[in-house]
């Protein structure tokens, strides 16, 4: 009974060939080559932290001190350290745990975001309270509340499980509660307009549950910007994590993610340079591909720029 | 307008008590222990009593009220003394003791004799607001002028990128702005160090200081060279990333309303094209503009602790590093709190400029 709702051309009589709305979007997105390029990019990225490791077999945590500081060459295809470990290994392991971050305070920003924003917008009684408490996360300084949860629960999260587990829990935890709102605010703004389409009318009408209204009608209708925010949920998380590696409140000493090795390659930097690059880089590249893919995606889910 | 600019600030001020309590309660928790720098020769007992003179055991309900009318009564009132030379109810004792004007952040011998409680720092064992008006000129020169310098950029290529849309440089400016606002600072300052500081020899025309001297004084032409030297990449590295944030809304802004009716009724009329951007156009785009620079101020300062920490700047941000290093709670607390205020504050600002530029916004 509920097929119809999302694919806006699927009532259309049949053409040459049928057209779906995730099929406009894809030839629409195909065009921006900035957002293809990010997706090539982006993919190479993923694909060589997951898979890599398993090709190039050099443990990141080995010291070879007879091997230390030397610069780029097949053995070391980044040189290696000040330790002589391998800072290619090292880059890749490092990408693993960034990445992971990434992706894992986005999902909780997407889902605290989206979740807040569809009850504000669709429970007219939780809308006052809720968008108040979106205005005061706002207003809340992001990098200094940052720095002083990660000084206040460090200790005790590092106790409950692990001094890698616990900081990874943490940090994810504290960008997801830290960054939720605009997606709220958009996420809500969407479901305004939509609940008072006809299709909800119709649904109501016949009896359909409200958390299924919420599900199955709702959320399917407000998923393009949910798709934009992610995108920018992974750069900024990515991005924050570093910055708190950088300011030596993120995750521990010798435990490789990018912002972690750009700190540890800074004081180096007259005698291997390459330190702080390569990581540096990938964290840029990575940022940027994703943010290419966000501009791609808020162009191709535009309806009114799509089909120019 | 005035009605609306009264709501705006009913809104602020629960928002703000509201953070306030946040961020006290948050630090509360804190495992923190002021005499646990102190020698170990000193008895448990005398810990015991040294926590109690700083308050420590009364109950958390006092001890934020204590804060609160601290922060927002003692310390403004503290400011207004030592600004106009006057002095408020019986606690200017200490005016026999007056020590010049130039002296009187430091001057310890004022805050002795007077009863008005003022937030200290655990660590330096001074008044924090004193520590932070010495630390915030080294802020507010480097950020201040890098936003500065971020508007004067952005806003012309975002003008240009939009009336020559898709052209050359639309496509570079796009992409250059992308670039700054994804690549990190901590990566950008780095890179520069890496470029201007180590890789270029000293003695070059080009060679610019890694570490920012705070101490450095501008007396004549050398020094004012020294100066802008050492502000070079600090301003360029923030400057970059705020002109890339800004000139994106400004050409978004702009690409919105070019296509507007009053834009074509504009054309239709004759009007010359220049005075159709810059009269039209420009003035309706820069609306939203406005506001967006005024709410990046606040985030630009938090931000730029990092840029403090790649050049050494001794401002605010090194100032609240030290404070979480050594779990020096009042002065994180109140650091923390004063970029609350900002950000408040400055949605205020955006808010109320909002109102002016644009009527509809004030009658809703």
């Amino acid at each position: 009974m509920t097929e119809a709702v999302n694919g806006s051309s699927t009532a259309r009589p049949t053409r040459e060939k049928q057209r779906s709305l995730w099929g406009d979007v894809w030839i629409q997105f195909r065009a921006h080559r900035g957002a293809m390029v990010g997706v090539v990019v982006f993919t190479v990225i993923v694909l060589a932290v997951v898979f890599g490791p398993m090709i190039h077999t050099v443990d990141p945590t080995y010291a070879d001190y007879r091997a230390r500081n030397v610069s780029p060459s097949l053995d070391h295809p980044f040189g290696t350290d000040n330790l002589g470990r391998d800072m290619f290994a090292q880059v890749l392991a490092g990408g693993r745990v960034t990445l992971a971050v990434g992706f894992t305070a986005m999902a909780i920003t997407i889902t605290l975001g989206t979740l807040i924003g569809m009850l504000a917008g669709y429970f007219r009684r939780l809308d006052g309270v809720l968008m108040r408490m979106t205005d005061m996360f706002l207003a809340l300084p992001q990098i200094p509340l940052l720095l002083v949860i990660m000084l206040v629960f460090r200790d005790s999260l590092r106790s409950l499980f692990g001094p890698e587990a616990g900081i990874f829990l943490l940090i994810v935890f504290v960008i997801g509660i830290t960054t939720w709102m605009q997606t709220a605010r958009i996420v809500r703004g969407e479901v305004l307009a939509i609940k008072e389409r006809e299709f909800v009318l119709a649904a109501k009408s016949i009896g359909t549950r409200e958390h299924r209204i919420l599900l199955r009608h709702i959320l399917p209708n407000v998923l393009s910007p949910i798709m934009v925010s992610a995108t920018i949920g992974i750069a900024n998380a990515i991005i924050t994590e570093s910055a708190l590696s950088f300011l030596g409140l993120g995750f521990p000493p010798d435990f490789p993610t990018w912002g972690r090795l750009v700190v540890d390659g800074k004081d180096f930097m007259d005698l291997t340079p390459a330190r702080v690059i390569w990581p540096g880089l990938a964290i840029s590249l990575t940022v940027l591909s994703v943010n290419f893919i966000g501009d791609g995606l808020r162009d191709a889910l535009d309806p009114r720029i799509r089909g120019r | 307008m005035l009605r609306y600019a009264i709501r705006r600030l009913l809104i602020a001020i629960p928002t703000l008590i509201v953070i306030s309590f946040v961020i006290f309660a948050v630090l509360d928790l804190a495992p923190n222990d002021p005499t646990g720098n102190l020698p170990l020769t000193i008895d448990a007992e005398t810990r015991a009593k040294i926590r109690e003179a700083m308050g420590l055991d009364e109950p958390f309900h006092i001890r934020y009220a204590a804060w609160l009318n601290q922060f927002f009564i003692n310390e403004p009132l503290n400011i207004i003394e030592k600004s106009f030379d006057t002095c408020f109810g019986s606690t200017c004792q200490w005016e026999a003791v007056r020590v010049p004007r130039a002296e009187h952040w430091a001057g310890v011998e004022v805050h002795e004799v007077s009863d008005r409680l003022r937030i200290r720092s655990w660590g330096t064992r001074s008044e924090v607001v004193d520590l932070i008006v010495e630390r915030a000129p080294q802020t507010l020169k480097v950020v201040g002028l890098a936003y500065v310098v971020a508007i004067m950029i952005a806003l012309p290529i975002g003008i240009l990128s939009a009336i020559y849309q898709y052209s050359w440089f639309d496509q570079i400016g796009t992409f250059v702005s992308m670039v700054g606002f994804s690549v990190p600072t901590f990566f950008t300052g780095l890179v520069l160090i890496v470029v201007f500081s180590t890789m270029i020899p000293e003695d070059s025309m080009f060679w610019l200081p890694s570490v920012y001297d705070t101490t450095h004084e501008v007396t004549d032409w050398d020094s004012f060279v020294y100066q802008v030297r050492q502000m070079a990449m600090p301003v360029a590295v923030l400057g970059l990333f705020n002109a890339a944030q800004i000139s994106r809304y400004m050409r978004a802004s702009m690409l919105e309303n070019l296509n507007l009716d009053y834009v074509r009724t504009a054309r239709a009329k004759g009007m010359k094209e220049r005075v159709v951007i810059l009269v039209h156009v420009l003035r309706n785009s820069l609306i939203p503009v406005v506001t967006v620079i005024a709410i990046g101020i606040p985030a630009t300062l938090a931000g730029a602790i990092i840029t403090e920490q790649i050049f050494r700047i001794n401002g605010i941000g090194a100032l609240l590093i030290t404070g979480i290093q050594g779990a020096d709670i009042p002065l994180v607390q109140t650091i923390t709190f004063i970029f609350a205020v900002l950000i408040v504050f400055f949605n205020l600002i955006a808010d109320l400029i909002y109102g002016i530029l644009d009527p509809r916004i004030r009658y809703d």
